[in-house]
């Protein structure tokens, strides 16, 4: 239906313009295309003013970042911003006000300015400096992340499968057990392909979960089991695929705890989620992590309460059914009220 | 330069004379399928892509359907599509093959097919004023190559399991594994061979336009007297030629992966439940193929666009276009550096750390010959006498959307803010400006520009001046919002975030991105009409020269035939941007230069 009415409209108005005079309506359609150009300008600048006004405060700059390193993130992305921001908006100035300016008008005769080597020479060497500097604190930065992670730091496995997220922690060794995708299912339940032969996976925790203790650096040691997965963290403001036979490490420093993170958004659901960021089929959008960021002592306890994985699969090897404490304690008790 | 455009005249029908086309016994096959003129070979090129870019555009709008409105079904999507939208609802796996479809066609078969094989077959050889390509026939091949890949494509639309839904960007071991997604069975071979065809069609295409550009200029066009789409062709077909064949490789060792039993890319798999017998290979060996292609790629799409806006902004503002030699050097630099800057795709790949730092130099390098090309325009503007054609405007909404895009690309190819940034929204919004939108209104600028010089006849101005607006208003509420959603961290490729705590609160904006996307798409049916009807009805050119431009297609007669000019090729005494030079508006390339004309 608009179609019909915006053909019908063009048609006539082509009419009209023979009628009129081609070279007469020509003429005032560049004057209306030039007026338009400084009001899709103005509206423009407005809009997008009016677009940060709605949705800044949806973006993760207002929360903060969650993370020692991703602050320094966050102000290397509002130096950015700073700086494109000025080159746009003057950049784009000028192109939809020379437009508006220097439209046609009778008589007059475009300038004839083929070229200028000195300000050629300008905008090359001005932006060049200001990208070396951005080149500069980035590569600082990305040479710190990508370095080792400070001493101090725990280590946190993480596989992802289609479509979830598996955790391991080191238990008390502080070293996780090796793993071998053929050893995947045997025994049956073995998701990770756990290698429970290397005694060093004898206490190595499995979780769904993923417990971080706040202000200590976390090493993530990242697997993938079947296709590629990314292992996003935006608050945190850290990412790293997980590539099947091709294990990838990232470090954070995470800083404020979940519950603290509920007040400071005001937001009494807030979770921090681990998303799969790389395409793995069709369950991508539902490959949802959690991590609860807690106090020290929380984190401890939370760790005191889970059972190795190995005995799991391994029952009658769980020392605390046989152990000298208080298993073995319990197992003196019991048999003293035997009769 | 003579003896080659003679020799090459010899070649078509040995003869100068453009009647001789209507003594010449034609069919309707040789004339209209299986012709060698490049100028039909550059309509159907165009055709082709429009039909590609149509159904690759109802894609995009399906699957926005879906963000837009998670909580709504759709009865009629299941009249469309069957049991991949069951109860009107579309499937995720389906979603995924929009979205992989969505990507591939509009990349390849719209974007490079539709945009270089449109302009390159067309304005070559009547820009350096050749009778031809330097080889009708791998030209008619490259087109027919490019229609069996299309065929191919399509035919995976229709089969039982899928069409590929792994991303354009087919990452293994997703796309090499039948049990990990539907999308990865038969429908992935699909899309390996039909890629492999248009590979095929994508370098005899280069070949001849580079082997034309070099070989066949007429007398008096040295190379500094190319108009910039010459130059930026040339650069798109360099471009195309060295690294299209890295892509078919990794194509076809991926079709190994996946059918052979090799393991290029496959090791220490478990999928489904089931351990694969693969170890050694790498997933990320792939990627490095497919970027060696894919970064360039972006530059094959977007060459194309600024030559021709460079072109139609000097023409439409009566001035030369300012700086050219710094306009050919910073392609030439950018043709270079795409090359160098691949992996700035694999930030967060677990690259080695200074590889990845090589790569943010590199790649930040970049700004600087975009930003010399950018800063060139808006001068080339200063003090013009504007005329805004439909082509005009479009030309200028390039500039626009090349400056938004381009500028987000400071963010994503810095790899500390990429760690943050890669693969949300924020991605999203930055190539479909930069490399997307900007690149179909240079397309749509050099549709409007050279229509009267393919068809004889112009588009009408008001659909085109009613299309430009909405698009490009349209294309910056799609797209501006975009960033702020990457900036809180939502994931691209995502079927539905409402499960999502940090991702849920977009729901309006989403649902107002999909509205806008379905005006745009509608106002592009406008535009398909406009072209489609105008072709036949629209308002005939009485002018061999309507725009006024220096360049030599306008020296040949209004409806050229096959071998272009009727008479001698005209010789070429000057560069093509003499507007507004010594009081004159505009003097064409064949006129020879006056005792008394100023030096530029």
């Amino acid at each position: 239906m608009i179609f019909v009415i915006i053909f019908q409209i063009s048609k006539t108005s082509e009419y009209v313009s023979v009628l009129k005079g081609e070279e007469k309506s020509r003429k005032q359609n560049n004057k209306i295309n030039a007026f338009l150009m400084v009001i899709f300008l103005v509206l423009g600048l407005f809009g997008a003013w009016y677009c940060n006004e709605l949705y800044y405060k949806k973006t993760l700059f207002p929360q903060g970042s969650a993370s020692l390193e991703g602050k320094e993130i966050d102000s290397m992305l509002l130096i950015t911003i700073a700086i494109t921001g000025v080159v746009f908006v003057i950049t784009q100035v000028l192109l939809f006000w020379f437009s508006f300016k220097y439209q046609e008008k009778e008589g007059k005769q475009a300038f004839y300015f083929p070229h200028n080597t000195k300000l050629e020479l300008l905008w090359t060497t001005v932006p060049a400096i200001f990208l070396t500097v951005l080149v500069v604190f980035g590569l600082k930065f990305w040479f710190k992340i990508t370095g080792d992670p400070p001493t101090g730091h725990h280590v946190v496995e993480i596989t992802g499968s289609q479509f979830k997220w598996d955790m391991r922690y080191p238990g008390k060794d502080g070293v996780l057990g090796k793993v071998n995708f053929k050893k995947y299912n045997s025994p049956v339940g073995n998701t990770l392909g756990v290698d429970f032969e290397d005694d060093k996976s004898w206490d190595d925790i499995h979780s769904q979960e993923m417990h971080l203790p706040v202000d200590k650096p976390v090493k993530l040691v990242i697997h993938a089991m079947d296709v590629i997965h990314n292992v996003g963290l935006s608050h945190f403001r850290m990412k790293m695929d997980a590539v099947p036979g091709i294990p990838t490490t990232m470090w954070f420093t995470p800083t404020i705890t979940t519950a603290d993170m509920k007040k400071k958004t005001g937001n009494p659901n807030f979770v921090y989620e681990i998303s799969c960021d790389q395409m793995c089929g069709k369950g991508h959008f539902s490959m949802r992590g959690v991590i609860i960021v807690e106090t020290e002592a929380e984190y401890k306890k939370w760790l005191s309460e889970q059972t190795p994985e190995y005995f799991g699969f391994y029952p009658d090897k769980n020392p605390n059914k046989a152990a000298p404490d208080t298993a073995a304690k319990a197992t003196v008790t019991t048999a003293a009220l035997a009769p | 330069m003579s003896s080659v455009a003679t020799l090459h005249d010899a070649g078509i029908h040995g003869s100068h004379d453009v009647h001789h086309e209507h003594h010449h016994h034609e069919t309707f096959i040789t004339k209209y399928v299986f012709s060698q003129d490049h100028k039909m070979i550059a309509k159907q090129f165009l055709i082709t892509g429009i039909i590609w870019a149509i159904i690759g555009g109802m894609f995009s709008v399906i699957f926005r359907l879906q963000l837009g409105y998670p909580d709504q079904t759709f009865p009629w999507l299941e009249d469309l599509l069957g049991h991949w939208a069951k109860g009107g609802k579309l499937h995720p796996e389906f979603y995924y093959a929009l979205v992989t479809m969505h990507g591939t066609i509009l990349v390849f078969f719209v974007l490079t097919a539709g945009l270089s094989g449109t302009f390159a077959n067309f304005l070559i050889p009547l820009q350096i004023g050749a009778r031809d390509m330097a080889s009708p026939l791998l030209n008619c091949m490259s087109y027919w190559f490019f229609f069996l890949a299309s065929i191919i494509m399509m035919s995976s639309l229709f089969v039982q399991t899928g069409p590929a839904s792994g991303g354009w960007t087919i990452y293994p071991p997703l796309s090499a594994l039948g049990d990990a997604s539907q999308g990865s069975k038969i429908g992935m071979d699909l899309w390996l061979v039909s890629m492999a065809m248009f590979i095929v069609s994508s370098l005899l295409g280069g070949l001849n336009y580079i082997t034309t550009i070099l070989n066949m200029r007429t007398k008096g066009m040295s190379m500094t007297r190319l108009p910039l789409t010459i130059w930026a062709l040339f650069f798109t077909a360099v471009l195309g030629v060295l690294s299209f064949p890295v892509l078919l490789s990794g194509a076809i060792l991926l079709l190994f992966d996946r059918n052979l039993g090799t393991s290029f890319f496959l090791s220490d798999i478990v999928v489904a439940g089931k351990i694969l017998p693969n170890e050694g290979g790498s997933a990320i060996l792939f990627q490095h193929l497919f970027w060696f292609l894919g970064h360039p790629e972006v530059y094959i799409i977007l060459l194309p666009a600024m030559g021709m806006s460079s072109e139609i902004l000097s023409v439409n503002s009566r001035k030369p276009i300012f700086g050219y030699m710094a306009m050919v050097g910073s392609l030439f630099a950018i043709t270079i550096l795409a090359f160098l800057v691949w992996a700035h795709h694999m930030f967060v790949t677990g690259l080695n750390p200074f590889l990845g730092a090589v790569f943010v130099l590199l790649t930040l390098l970049i700004a600087v010959p975009s930003a010399i090309k950018v800063f060139n325009w808006l001068t080339t503007l200063w003090r013009g006498n504007i005329r805004f054609t439909p082509g005009m405007l479009f030309a200028i909404g390039f500039v626009s959307l090349f400056i938004s895009g381009g500028l987000t690309g400071i963010f994503l190819g810095n790899s500390a803010l990429d760690i943050h940034l890669h693969d949300t929204y924020f991605v999203v919004a930055h190539f479909h400006i930069v490399m997307g939108v900007a690149s179909f209104f240079g397309m749509f600028a050099g549709v409007y520009h050279w229509f009267p010089k393919m068809f004889g006849r112009y588009l009408n101005n008001v659909m085109a001046y009613i299309h430009f607006w909405v698009t490009i208003i349209g294309a910056y509420l799609i797209f501006w919002p975009m960033h702020y959603q990457g900036l809180a961290g939502a994931p691209r490729r995502y079927y539905d975030w409402s499960n999502w705590e940090s991702f849920k609160n977009f729901g309006g904006l989403n649902e107002f991105i999909s509205l806008v996307a379905m005006i745009v798409f509608a106002v592009q049916l406008l535009f398909v009409f406009n072209f489609f009807y105008s072709i036949f009805k629209g308002r005939r050119v009485t002018d061999k020269n309507p725009w006024g431009a220096n360049t030599l297609e306008w020296t040949t007669p209004i409806r050229p035939g096959h071998g272009n000019w009727a008479g001698e090729i005209p010789e070429v005494h000057r560069w093509p941007y003499d507007y507004s030079k010594d009081g004159k508006d505009f003097i064409p390339q064949d006129t020879p230069v006056g005792d008394d004309e100023s030096k530029h």
